[in-house]
């Protein structure tokens, strides 16, 4: 049984599909970071997830068949048709499916801070509204509760890196992957840069640390929640996006399983550093990677799909006691 | 008027007020996408009072909600937002199916009894985990029971598949629950084919037995103070981490005694299987609607049974699909919770009210 | 002729719970000159300064600054119109630099990216010019007290603030860091800047500022030029009367040590002894005061007394039983109570009614249970017999202890804790944020206590309530005890002010007769 567990943990294409199926993760990950370091509490990185994907998947599909105009295959320019047609609806899909994310950032801050209703009860009551809306919303346009299939929805290329992609084992996992992962691992450093270098992230970490301070010298702590909140949106769509758009081609109910959560986990293990938090998110990913590559195992899948799940619990533990220890040292510092 | 008197007006207001929000909503949404816009909103309103089955229907809809709500209702007093009540439900109602069909030859009374105990501890045992995390750990119980309920949904996917599965059937369900544990039905004697049973009235027994442990024992004293103010509680010698504790393994165990007396109740197999069947979260809005006050969970849960049943029947006449009732209950949650929703309302009323007060005080003088 | 550069009309602000903060006040104030806004706590002065730096908004009255009317919505605002403000509680992050706490909101760029480098320099140059010296690139959360006051300072110089406000800015400094601030601010007049100094410290106003203005209960009441009035006008004018909180007490008839404390060690997770190696006994029929600057060890001995905090040797023992080991309600049932000096957290429950609030000490008693259930009608009775003889004034038994006033809801504390017929009561800061009536109120009933018997330990950092009300005294400095006066009337405050700040200590012989262990 070990020797079966290893024997397919231990290849390349199950290396390849933990980064595969940690972008989705890293990406939520990184829209908490900005939520999380401004002092809100986002549960609704599920919901982002949820409606970026769904909204790319409709607006892709729309586009592409716009696009093409009812050329079919065969016809004459079908081809150049085509191509143009999926670039336009993935360009659109992602840009709608963003901005809805962006939007439900929006609507959390909206609630949550103009309105100061409990962010926990938002956070749900928003998850709530998802999973009925988006099945609603999925009806409305494809005519089915349960998969998009019926939509004909565009997917972002896959990339070959030039020269990596002829190493041996590292090119089979690095390259070849598609375009959300890249950027998925590109945005690293970006939200490094965002967060620690420039004013905006100094504001939030402000705000998030001491918004008495950042309001008594002129900050609108208001303004820059919700600049937080909207980034978080930006960046946790994209992880949507990356559901529905890259290694499958449609979106189906409850796609997100609970992904936004593990974000979430992930996020707070990592003390909301960027690197911290994508390490973390690498290790729910290898455990969801598990999960799928297991399933060929005699045990029962209902136990292995548990796994990532029970990760993020074995992880809340962990940030828990951490946090505990950091309060304790603020506690000492504050006595001397 | 005294403040107290005017805020707890202005709540009513707002409670109402934010139902009214979401229906408006609810119409708007309709208008765009139903083509046949009458119907659908007659449907919605009075459809569920159309025929006599149909208002049973609500009654039976109710019935798990009154468990999920208080469940919901007594961990919010203790300011614990644990979800696991989602989880114990279905649990509960899996172990529940698999006490009856493994105990198929008990006795009436001696079966149901025992499968309503299984049904608690089940549900009491599923919420250990999150519980346990948040007072030792001081765990997020919003993550970890939601979590959970993903765990314990796949535990139950096994249970069926694995152990109830009735094969010879040919369905995704388990086998049939035997005709002596099955919860007495109480209108099917004067509505052909309704369902509603004898569960029904063991829910509304549960809202008022939390309403008067809640509001009228010590012990719904040291919940309610938890709640209210941990540093004050403790500081007045309150156990605070053993009631927190004890508040989330009772609302699991309400929760699975609901699971189990609706599997006994309403259905012939255990049949859920994949998805979460909702009632858990259904919860959240009754517990939210009712203000944390079981005695008004009746109320809540009667008027979300009434929505979805609306619902249902717009969507079986028109082509307007049931989910957006979720929206509907997003909606009204957040503006119930929302703290400034109507602010400026409020403060009018209470600046109006102090120049009164001030005024009368002078005159007096 | 002055010139008038701030003037804020007829403001009226009502609280959301009803409270009104300020009923038409008027405040005036000169260019160049230290003005000084004077009253007691609750007196609404933090509020008025809340509304001029656009935190609060008033329902009624205007603002002119420099000759214009202005509206200030936001604190933005308020800095644009040159005001400043130095909060009691420190408005710093303490995480970021000093400098970057001087220049957020108005950060230098480069390149699209904050430029650290330029906030440094900006900051020593202001350091420099105003003589304020700072680090600009320690992390402000390592400052000492007064440090993190002169960052709060530059923070609003460097927006260009000519009307400063600091709000009670020595509550929280040693006497030389006071001197040092007041050399400082005078020295930020001569420059041209204007400074409201709040405050309720007569002495200090006497020494720094200019004119004063009264507010009473929301309402200003005076106005004059400091060099005119006395201290004792200026208390005259802030209580409304002449300040006669003596309280008339019979002599202490002391009997035997009922709450002994010995060796108590309290060591606080940084590894420093908070409390070191202290003993003292307080006796049946006895208020011990232990008087001391805050922060010297005597919240966390309240607190080990009674059993909210560990501690780490010696012995505390009640009616010679150890405590070590019991839990808070057990220490409780031993005849222990205890007024919390964090109100707001400890002593009430905000949300809950006045009836919830009293019983939370006793509800699980038989008294007060029949049955399963709890026996309301006894307890209706028992509450409204405290709201009476306290004097607290709600609504109604049922009414959210979070709309009474401060007063009010420290006399719900007072009556819970004052009437379960404690052997021992610990009192820390009983009248904190209390106003003058319920003050008075409070301390006859410690005194009404200590006659039927109670053993009282009376906390304070307000010495003219331990010089009052204590029959006995011990100072506390550096977690240990600096001295006991066995009869507290024979000493004043001067005295008393030399040993809080560790300038003379007794002997140890001296102060080991506060152990009374026969």
């Amino acid at each position: 049984m070990i020797k079966d567990i290893f024997s397919l943990i231990c290849t390349p294409a199950f290396l390849a599909s933990v980064i595969r199926v940690t972008a989705p993760i890293l990406f939520a990950a990184l829209g908490g970071i900005f939520a999380s370091r401004s002092g809100i509490f986002n549960m609704a990185l599920e919901s982002m997830l949820l409606w970026a994907a769904l909204v790319g998947v409709i607006v892709s599909a729309a586009v592409k068949k716009m696009v093409l105009g009812g050329l079919t295959m065969g016809q004459a320019g079908y081809e150049a048709a085509l191509s143009k047609a999926n670039l336009f609806g993935c360009i659109a899909g992602f840009v709608c499916g963003v901005g809805v994310s962006v939007f439900v950032g929006l609507f959390l801050a909206y609630m949550g801070i103009k309105l100061r209703a409990n962010l926990y009860l938002t956070g749900l009551a928003i998850n709530t509204i998802s999973t009925g809306g988006t099945v609603f919303v999925l009806y409305l346009a494809a005519g089915e509760k349960g998969i998009s299939t019926s939509l004909s929805s565009c997917t972002m290329p896959v990339i070959n890196i030039p020269i990596i992609k002829d190493i041996p084992i590292i090119g089979e996992i690095i390259s070849g992957q598609n375009l959300m992962v890249y950027i998925a691992f590109i945005c690293i450093p970006i939200v490094h840069i965002i967060i620690n270098k420039t004013t905006l992230g100094l504001r939030i970490r402000a705000v998030g640390e001491n918004a008495n301070a950042a309001e008594s010298v002129g900050v609108d702590v208001q303004n820059i929640q919700f600049k937080a909140l909207a980034l978080s949106g930006l960046f946790a769509g994209m992880g949507g996006i990356t559901l529905s758009m890259a290694a499958v081609s449609f979106f189906s109910r409850g796609m997100s399983a609970g992904k936004g959560f593990m974000a979430m986990s992930a996020m707070n293990v990592g003390k909301a550093t960027p690197l911290g938090t994508a390490a973390a998110a690498l290790i729910f990913g290898v455990f969801d990677a598990a999960s799928n590559a297991l399933k060929t195992l005699s045990i029962p899948t209902q136990f292995i799909a548990a796994l990532p799940y029970a990760a993020t619990l074995v992880a809340l533990v962990v940030f828990a006691i951490q946090s505990e220890k950091k309060a304790r040292k603020i506690r000492a510092l504050q006595d001397k | 008027m005294t403040n107290k008197q005017l805020e707890k007006r202005f709540n009513a207001l707002k409670t109402v007020a934010a139902v009214a929000v979401a229906l408006v909503f609810a119409f708007v949404i309709i208008a765009f996408i139903s083509d046949n816009v009458g119907e659908a909103v007659y449907q919605f309103l009075v459809g569920p009072l159309l025929r006599p089955s149909r208002i049973i229907n609500v009654f039976e809809r109710m019935t798990p909600l009154l468990f999920t709500g208080t469940a919901i209702c007594i961990m919010y007093q203790a300011n614990v937002f644990n979800m696991v009540g989602e989880g114990a439900f279905l649990i509960a109602a899996s172990m529940a199916t698999w006490f009856v069909t493994s105990n198929s030859t008990m006795g009436r009374l001696p079966i149901i009894a025992v499968c309503l105990i299984v049904g608690i501890g089940t549900g009491v045992l599923a919420a250990v985990i999150p519980a346990v995390l948040k007072i030792k750990f001081k765990a997020n119980e919003i993550v970890s029971s939601l979590m959970m309920n993903y765990i314990l949904l796949k535990i139950s996917d096994y249970m069926l598949l694995y152990v109830l599965k009735d094969t010879a059937s040919g369905l995704q369900a388990s086998y049939p629950i035997p005709e002596q544990a099955k919860l007495t039905k109480i209108t099917a004697s004067f509505v052909k084919g309704t369902k509603l049973h004898s569960g029904f009235i063991i829910g509304l027994i549960v809202c008022v037995v939390a309403y008067l442990f809640i509001y009228r024992t010590k012990w719904g004293y040291e919940i309610r103070m938890v709640g209210a103010n941990r540093s004050f509680a403790k500081y007045s010698g309150i156990k605070v981490l053993g009631v927190a504790l004890a508040t989330q393994l009772i609302g699991g165990g309400i929760a699975g005694l609901g699971g189990a007396v609706e599997i006994l109740g309403y259905y012939d197999r255990f049949i859920w299987y994949g998805t979460q069947p909702g009632y858990g979260f259904d919860g959240v809005l009754v517990g939210v609607l009712a203000g944390n006050n079981p005695i008004m969970v009746p109320f809540a849960a009667l008027f979300l049974a009434y929505l979805r049943s609306g619902a249902a029947c717009m969507s079986r006449a028109t082509d307007v699909p049931v989910e957006f009732v979720d929206v509907l209950q997003g909606i009204i949650i957040i503006l119930v919770a929302a703290e400034l929703f109507l602010a400026k309302t409020k403060h009018k009323l209470i600046v109006n009210n102090a120049k009164k007060n001030l005024e009368k005080e002078e005159s007096a003088k | 002729m002055p010139e008038e550069i701030l003037l804020m009309d007829k403001i009226t602000k009502v609280y959301p719970n009803g409270f009104v903060a300020n009923k038409d006040v008027t405040f005036s104030i000169n260019k160049g000159e230290i003005h000084a806004l004077v009253g007691e706590n609750g007196a609404g002065k933090t509020t008025l300064m809340k509304i001029l730096f656009g935190i609060e908004t008033p329902e009624e009255g205007r603002i002119v600054v420099k000759g214009k009317e202005v509206k200030i919505h936001n604190p933005l605002e308020a800095i644009e119109y040159g005001i400043g403000m130095v909060h009691q509680h420190f408005m710093l992050v303490p995480s970021l630099s000093v400098a970057e706490n001087i220049y957020l909101g108005m950060e230098p760029k480069k390149n699209g990216l904050f430029d650290f480098e330029e906030a440094c320099r900006l900051t020593e140059e202001a350091c420099k010019k105003y003589n304020l010296i700072v680090n600009p690139r320690a992390a402000v959360q390592d400052l000492p007290v007064g440090q993190k006051q002169k960052v709060e300072i530059l923070k609003a110089l460097v927006r260009g603030a000519d009307i400063l406000v600091l709000d009670e800015p020595t509550a929280v400094l040693t006497p030389q860091e006071t001197a040092e601030l007041f050399v400082q601010l005078k020295a930020l007049r001569d420059r041209g800047h204007t400074i409201v100094f709040i405050s309720h410290k007569l002495n200090e106003i006497k020494e720094l500022c200019d004119r004063l203005t009264v507010l009473r209960l929301g309402k200003s009441v005076g106005k004059a030029i400091v060099a005119d009035v006395t201290e004792q006008d200026i208390s005259r004018m802030m209580v409304g009367r002449d300040v006669v909180l003596k309280v008339d007490k019979p002599k202490a008839k002391p009997e035997n040590a009922v709450l002994k404390v010995k060796n108590l060690v309290i060591v606080s997770e940084s590894g420093k002894r908070i409390v070191d190696d202290v003993s003292f006994s307080v006796r049946k029929g006895e208020i011990l005061g232990m008087a001391g600057v805050e922060g010297n060890g005597q919240s966390q001995i309240s607190e080990a007394i009674t059993g909210l905090l560990p501690y780490q040797s010696g012995t505390i023992s009640i009616n010679d039983v150890d405590v070590k080991g019991k839990s808070i309600r057990q220490i409780r049932e031993m005849g222990v109570s205890h007024v919390s000096e964090d109100r707001m957290t400890y002593g009430i429950s905000a949300t809950s009614g006045v009836k919830d609030n009293v019983i939370s000490d006793r509800y699980y008693k038989p008294e007060f249970n029949k049955g399963l259930f709890l026996d309301f009608k006894k307890i209706d009775e028992l509450s409204d017999q405290l709201i009476k003889d306290f004097l607290i004034k709600c609504n109604d038994r049922d009414e959210a202890v979070r709309m009474l006033s401060g007063g009010n809801m420290q006399k719900v504390v007072v009556a819970r804790e004052f009437s379960n017929n404690p052997h021992v009561i610990v009192c820390n800061q009983p009248t904190r944020g209390v106003d003058v009536g319920a003050t008075e109120f409070i301390r006859k009933r410690i005194v009404e206590l200590r006659d039927e018997g109670t053993a009282v330990l009376l906390i304070s950092a307000d010495l003219n309530e331990v010089l009052e009300l204590s029959d006995s005294l011990i100072v506390m400095h550096n977690g240990k005890i600096a001295a006991y006066f066995e009869d507290a009337s024979i000493i004043d405050d001067m005295t008393l002010g030399e040993y809080m700040l560790g300038v003379k200590t007794q002997t140890p012989e001296e102060i080991a007769r506060v152990a009374y262990d026969k």
